[in-house]
């Protein structure tokens, strides 16, 4: 059965790290599925929602639930877009009678990658061999918002020759958190930068986590601190493109 | 309505995370207690049976007792009255300071012990105190280091979380009458009992708090390690309790369901060392006890909140592991937050206490990561709140202008496909000049960025660009 899907990428991964959304329709179609990236998509909305903006994230959701809502299932690289169009999009629509309903059949049919690859698909990567020791960062709305936890850890298990070293504190927020790095900077600096002490010290080669954000926040402290390891979305190593150049390191 | 707020003459909420973030010795203090409690916690919950359906009861125990709240109340009345007790209503915080210090002039009250309790600071009872020139004593351990420092607590279980046992030490000798020799904590606590001893016993009021209003008793149930709140409330002749009117409970299993809640999400005990029910004054024949027990009990914004979509909030029980778990508090400490309530908690009462103007920098210093919510023993889903005053405070204009433009340019642009990908194109291509190898290192309108950390070089074409030109061979 061919499992027909659309991929949101995500405005990060549009912008900042488009190997991301290949790597996704990478293992989508070696998992069975047919994708399709529709053309209206840009972004989901969650700086705005996350910014007391209501009326453009409500705007954006409505483009987004438009461009989305023909297809099957929404397949998202990224548990905290994921998470807003599942858990966000019907408390943005909550008392309007017209779009709750879309919004809640957009939700409902929405799916992180891993998520969907592993619990939908019942898929694992085959063949694929990355010889390295990583370690795995649970971002935060995708661990709180989805429970995914499991799921990329599965996956990643069968891969060959990746082997794993624990985060301390791997379920702790990055600093990241959308705009609140720009606005509180030294905050947020404050704990990525233990984060960032953290991944050094499990003496792993790689870091590996599900959403763009988060990574690109931890690699930007890890390379200012001159550390050496290197940062994937999780979804490169397991669609087998682990051997391209890691975030932050040229083509 | 005036809350005590933040010390005079303290600068914005960002110069005081600034402060924060620069003292090591803050941050070193903050972490062994709320590391502790973490680790406390995880083991306590672990070991409770159930623990989620545990928080769920909690929650429709808080919930059912604010839906009926005026119902509880007037029997919390009718039975504390019928006990001995005299209750007093307070809609403001000045309001209930005027009645608490009324009674201890009625009393004629020198000095007062008080037992620590986050309603006397929210309703700024210490100072209330000194501008009527009664003595006060805290009997608390931790507010007794406070009130030898001169500050304000900094968490609402341990409200000198910010000082070190080794600057706690220090003052110790500085400011006791009798200072301790050696520098373990036993001489330490024994130099604060016989400092405070005395005082207890020679006061002439005891004021508390509540944790749980009992309704179906008229009982005041207050919990402590100490036991300081024994002391300092059955000597002296009469005792007053200040309580928020969400302490109700309807009934005394409630309230031992409520403790079992507290008990392990604050510190990761089963329960305190000292659980005590208060129930009137002393009666004839009773040898110990206040003549009199007044209950003042506070509004001070909280019908307000019950009105204005944040009912859930007045769930809170004050145990404080939103901020143990908090990675911001973990950082700045709770003196930074400027209220009287720190940390997530905090985030979501002082726009209330205080105006949203004021203090709309907490709802913002979040990263919305959830974790508050997830231990929070009641299910408060403090995230959505804090969004809820992130709306308010867009919908008034407080944010600031850079914010607004930036956004407003972002959902323009977003919210027209074609400008998007023509728009996004151009400025990954602008974004590439900037870089060096693979990293960015200053990216102008991205300082708050790139002042600490690298921003990885985008590639050279967006995601959307390449698909299209893949799709076309």
């Amino acid at each position: 059965m061919t499992r027909h899907v659309a991929l949101f990428v995500t405005c990060l991964v549009d912008l900042m790290r488009p190997r991301i959304g290949f790597a996704a329709i990478r293992a989508l179609e070696a998992a069975g599925c047919d994708v399709v990236v529709p053309e209206g998509q840009t972004c989901c909305g969650q700086p705005a929602l996350n910014s007391g903006d209501r009326d453009h994230a409500a705007a954006l959701a409505k483009q987004t639930i438009e461009a989305l809502e023909p297809y099957e299932a929404i397949v998202v690289p990224s548990g905290s877009c994921a998470g807003t169009i599942r858990c966000h999009y019907p408390e943005i629509f909550e008392h309007d009678p017209l779009w709750l309903p879309r919004a809640q059949a957009v939700a409902a049919k929405t799916w992180e990658i891993m998520t969907y690859l592993d619990q939908v698909c019942g898929w694992k990567p085959e063949g694929v061999t990355v010889d390295a020791k990583a370690t795995y960062h649970d971002s935060c709305s995708g661990l709180r918002e989805l429970g995914i936890k499991a799921q990329p850890r599965r996956l990643l298990k069968n891969i060959d020759g990746l082997t794993f070293a624990p985060l301390q504190g791997e379920e702790t927020c990055c600093g990241f958190g959308g705009t609140f790095c720009v606005k509180y900077p030294s905050i947020s600096n404050a704990i990525v930068g233990e984060k960032a002490d953290a991944i050094d010290a499990t003496g792993a080669d790689l870091l590996l986590a599900g959403d763009l954000g988060c990574l690109m926040n931890m690699a930007g402290k890890l390379n200012r601190n001159g550390s050496k390891v290197r940062a994937y979305h999780a979804i490169e190593l397991i669609a087998g493109m682990g051997d391209g150049p890691a975030i932050g390191e040229e083509a | 309505m005036s809350g005590f707020t933040a010390p005079a003459g303290t600068a914005s909420f960002k110069e005081r995370a600034d402060a924060a973030l620069g003292d090591p010795i803050l941050k070193i203090a903050v972490e062994r207690t709320a590391g502790t409690a973490e680790a406390k916690r995880t083991v306590a919950v672990s070991a409770f049976p159930d623990f989620e359906a545990a928080r769920t009861r909690a929650a429709a125990i808080k919930d059912h007792g604010i839906a009926h709240l005026g119902a509880y109340l007037e029997e919390f009345e009718a039975n504390a009255v019928a006990a001995g007790a005299k209750v007093h209503w307070a809609s403001t915080a000045d309001e209930a300071c005027k009645i608490v210090i009324d009674i201890c002039k009625a009393a004629n009250a020198k000095s007062v012990a008080r037992s620590k309790s986050m309603l006397g600071e929210e309703i700024g009872l210490p100072h209330a105190l000194a501008e009527a020139g009664i003595g006060r004593v805290e009997t608390d351990l931790a507010e007794h280091i406070i009130q030898l420092a001169d500050e304000r607590p900094s968490h609402i279980i341990w409200p000198a979380m910010h000082k070190t046992r080794e600057q706690v030490s220090a003052l110790f000798k500085a400011k006791h009458r009798t200072p301790h020799q050696e520098e373990s904590i036993a001489a330490m606590a024994e130099s604060a009992r016989r400092e405070l001893r005395s005082r207890m016993l020679g006061a002439d009021v005891g004021i508390s708090g509540a944790n749980f209003l009992i309704a179906d008793t008229g009982a005041v149930c207050t919990v402590t390690n100490e036991g300081n709140a024994e002391l300092s409330l059955v000597p002296p002749r009469v005792h007053i309790v200040t309580a928020g009117i969400e302490k109700i409970v309807p009934s005394m299993p409630h309230a031992i369901h409520m403790l079992r809640m507290l008990a392990r999400s604050a510190t990761g005990a089963a329960l305190t060392q000292y659980t005590t029910f208060y129930t009137g004054p002393k009666r004839p024949g009773d040898r110990d006890g206040p003549e009199e027990m007044h209950i003042v009990l506070v509004d001070n914004g909280r019908t307000k909140m019950r009105e204005e979509g944040l009912a859930e909030m007045l769930r809170c029980i004050r145990c404080g592991a939103c901020m143990n778990h908090c990675v911001v508090f973990r950082q700045i400490g709770g003196h930074a937050y400027g209220g009287t309530y720190p940390g997530p908690m905090g985030a979501v009462l002082t726009p209330v206490l205080d105006g949203l103007k004021q203090s709309r920098d907490l709802p913002n210093a979040c990263t919305l990561n959830g974790k508050c919510q997830e231990v929070c023993p009641v299910r408060i889903p403090l995230p959505t709140l804090l969004r809820g005053w992130r709306e308010k405070s867009w919908r008034e204009g407080l944010e600031p202008t850079s914010m607004r433009w930036g956004l407003g340019l972002w959902a323009f642009v977003a919210r027209r496909p074609s400008l998007y990908r023509l728009g996004t194109g151009i400025a990954v291509r602008a974004m590439r000049l900037l870089g060096k190898k693979g990293w960015i290192g200053t990216l102008p309108l991205a300082g708050g960025w790139t002042r600490h950390r690298d921003m990885p070089k985008p590639a050279p074409q967006t995601f959307m660009t390449q698909y299209r030109k893949e799709r076309r061979k």
